[in-house]
C-alpha cells in the first residue's frame, strides 16, 4: 500500500477543505477503498477520515413521511431500522441481499455510492482498463465479460456499478446532498452516477473536494411500501453481487388500478438503471402476468451484448416480471431468510393490509 | 507520521502507538499486540478469519484502519472466555464438532457472537447460514457451526431467562 496522510477534521467544513488536495480521498466504512489500495488500485495522496463527524450519522423523519439518511449510517444499521424498513422495505431488502453482515456493519451509505466497479481487469492493474489508467484501453472488451453491461455501455468501457442499495435508490427517486467548497447542492441519485462517454474514470458528478453529505427519500416513495421488493440474480445464495438484479415499487389503488410504479436495474450498467419507459407502460393497467412480462421486455427494449452476457438479457426481463409479481402479492411483514433471493421461500403474512 | 489512540481491548483502555498510518486493525492486533487468535486469511475481507467486534459489532479487521479507532471497543477471540470458562459459543463449537483444522475458528466464533447479539436468528438454520455467509471455511464444517450456533442461542436464551427470574 502506498503511504498517504492521514488527517481527521472535525466538521464537515474542514473535511471539505483537506480533500481540495491533490489524490485525496474520503474514509468511512473503508471496505472498498481499503481493499483496492491494498491491491494497489487506488493509490491516493492523502485519507481524510470522516468517521467521527457526528453530523453525518443519523436517520431522520420528515413530518410529511420522507426519511433523510445520513451519509455515515451503516449499512445494517438502515436495514434494521424497523421504522425505517417498514416505509422502504426494497430499501432495506436490496441492503440485506448485499455483502456480509461483517461488511454491512461497517460499510456506509455514502461509500456505497462511491463504491467502485468490480470488473476483474479494473480490478488489475496489470490490464488495460480506461477507468483506472484512462486511455489505456479496456481488456474486458475481448476478455472475460459475462458480467458486464448490456445497457448505456460503449467501447471505453463494459464495466456495470455493483451496488444494490443504490438500485432501490434510484427506483424511489432519491436526491444526493453534497457539501462541497461552493456550499450545498442536491443531485438526484439517477444523475450521480455517470456512463462511460469518453472518459469513464470520471465516475459521479462529485468535484474535486465534495462529500457526500446525506440521501433523501421523498414522501411518495413511502407510500409504495405496500407493494415494494427487491430481487437479485447471483452466481451463489449469499454473499455475491448482482448479475441482474431489480427494485420495484407499485400503488395500486382500491380498484385494483396501478397508479404508480417504479422499475429499477443493477448489475446491467455502469449506473443503477431506471426504466421509465417500462413504468409508464404499467400505470393505468390492473396488472398481472401479461403486464409484468412485457414490462420485462420493454426494460431492456435498448440493450445488447456487450460479449458474452446475451443470457443478461432474458434473464433480467424474467427478473423485472417476477419482482413485480412479487410485489403486487404485497411486502411481507417479515424479510425471508435470504433477502432477495428468487429462491427464498415467500412468507405468508402482509406488512401493510 | 507518528500518532497514538486510545482504545479499550478486551476489556482494557489501553493507549496505542502508531508509527505508520497503513496499519490496519488486523495487523496491530497480531504483528504490535501479540493477540495472535484474530487470522489473516484473505487479508481482502472475504474470508471473515479476521472478525472481531468493534463497539460490540462484528466487522472485518483486514479491511479496517486502526487510525480510525479513536475511542472505539475492540473484542478478540482472547477476550470472550471467563477465566477458564469458555464462553458459551466457543463450548457449542466443541460440542458440536464445528471445526477441523481450526484456522478460520476464532473468526467463526466471534462472527456467531456478534450475530447472537443482533438476535435475528430466532433458531433457523437458513438465517444462521446466511448470516454466516461472511466466514468461510475451506474444511466445510458448516453443518457442525450451524448447529453450534443454533445450540448456543438456545443456551444464551435459558441463561437469560435464569437471569432475570
Amino acid at each position: 500500500m502506498k503511504p498517504f496522510d492521514y488527517l481527521r477534521p472535525d466538521s464537515i467544513d474542514a473535511a471539505v477543505a483537506a480533500a481540495q488536495a491533490p489524490d485525496a480521498v474520503f474514509l468511512a466504512g473503508g471496505t472498498n477503498l481499503l481493499d483496492l489500495m491494498k491491491g494497489d488500485v487506488m493509490r491516493p495522496a492523502r485519507i481524510v477520515d470522516i468517521t467521527h463527524l457526528p453530523a453525518l450519522n443519523g436517520i431522520e423523519r420528515d413530518a410529511d413521511g420522507g426519511a433523510w439518511i445520513g451519509a455515515l449510517v451503516r449499512n445494517a444499521d438502515l436495514a434494521f431500522d424497523d421504522t425505517f424498513a417498514h416505509d422502504f422495505p426494497a430499501v432495506a431488502e436490496a441492503l440485506l441481499s448485499g455483502a456480509s453482515p461483517q461488511l454491512r456493519n461497517a460499510a456506509t451509505v455514502g461509500g456505497n455510492l462511491m463504491q467502485r466497479t468490480r470488473c476483474a481487469y479494473f480490478q488489475n492493474t496489470a490490464s488495460a482498463c480506461n477507468r483506472r489508467a484512462p486511455g489505456s484501453g479496456c481488456d474486458a472488451l475481448d476478455g472475460l465479460n459475462a458480467n458486464h453491461a448490456v445497457l448505456g455501455w460503449n467501447s471505453a468501457c463494459i464495466a456495470t456499478h455493483p451496488s444494490d442499495f443504490c438500485v432501490a435508490l434510484a427506483a424511489l427517486d432519491a436526491t444526493v446532498e453534497i457539501a462541497g467548497p461552493e456550499g450545498r447542492r442536491s443531485v438526484a441519485l439517477t444523475d450521480f452516477h455517470r456512463l462511460p462517454g469518453d472518459d469513464p474514470a470520471d465516475e459521479t458528478v462529485l468535484a474535486r473536494g465534495e462529500l457526500i453529505v446525506g440521501v433523501r427519500l421523498p414522501a411518495e416513495a413511502a407510500a409504495l411500501a405496500w407493494h415494494s421488493r427487491y430481487l437479485k440474480v447471483r452466481e451463489r445464495t449469499s454473499y455475491a453481487f448482482a448479475l441482474v438484479s431489480a427494485a420495484v415499487g407499485l400503488a395500486i389503488d382500491s380498484q385494483g388500478t396501478i397508479t404508480d410504479a417504479r422499475i429499477a436495474l443493477g448489475g446491467v450498467a455502469a449506473k443503477p438503471w431506471r426504466a421509465r419507459a417500462a413504468e409508464a407502460g404499467l400505470i393505468g393497467t390492473r396488472g398481472g402476468v401479461e403486464a409484468y412480462a412485457a414490462a420485462g421486455r420493454a426494460a431492456f427494449a435498448e440493450a445488447r451484448p456487450s460479449g458474452d452476457n446475451a443470457y443478461k438479457i432474458r434473464l433480467g426481463q424474467n427478473i423485472v416480471a417476477r419482482a413485480l409479481a412479487r410485489a403486487a402479492a404485497g411486502t411481507p411483514r417479515e424479510l425471508p431468510a435470504l433477502p432477495g433471493s428468487p429462491f427464498a421461500t415467500e412468507a405468508g403474512e402482509l406488512a401493510h393490509v | 507520521m507518528a500518532f497514538s489512540i486510545q482504545m479499550t481491548l478486551n476489556g482494557d483502555k489501553r493507549r496505542v502507538d502508531l508509527d505508520d498510518p497503513r496499519v490496519t486493525l488486523l495487523d496491530l492486533l497480531r504483528e504490535r499486540l501479540d493477540l495472535t487468535g484474530t487470522k489473516k486469511g484473505c487479508d481482502r475481507g472475504q474470508c471473515g478469519a479476521c472478525t472481531v467486534l468493534v463497539d460490540g459489532r462484528r466487522i472485518n479487521a483486514c479491511l479496517t484502519l486502526a487510525a480510525s479507532l479513536e475511542g472505539a471497543t475492540v473484542e478478540t477471540i482472547e477476550g470472550v472466555a471467563d477465566g477458564t470458562e469458555l464462553h458459551p459459543v466457543q463450548q457449542a463449537f466443541i460440542d458440536h464438532d464445528g471445526f477441523q483444522c481450526g484456522y478460520c475458528t476464532p473468526g467463526q466464533i466471534m462472527s456467531a457472537i456478534g450475530l447472537l447479539r443482533e438476535a435475528r436468528v430466532h433458531g433457523d438454520p437458513e438465517r444462521v447460514r446466511e448470516q454466516m455467509s461472511g466466514n468461510l471455511c475451506r474444511c466445510g464444517a458448516y453443518a457442525g457451526i450451524v448447529e453450534a450456533v443454533l445450540d448456543a442461542e438456545r443456551q444464551l436464551a435459558g441463561n437469560t431467562e435464569r437471569g432475570a427470574a
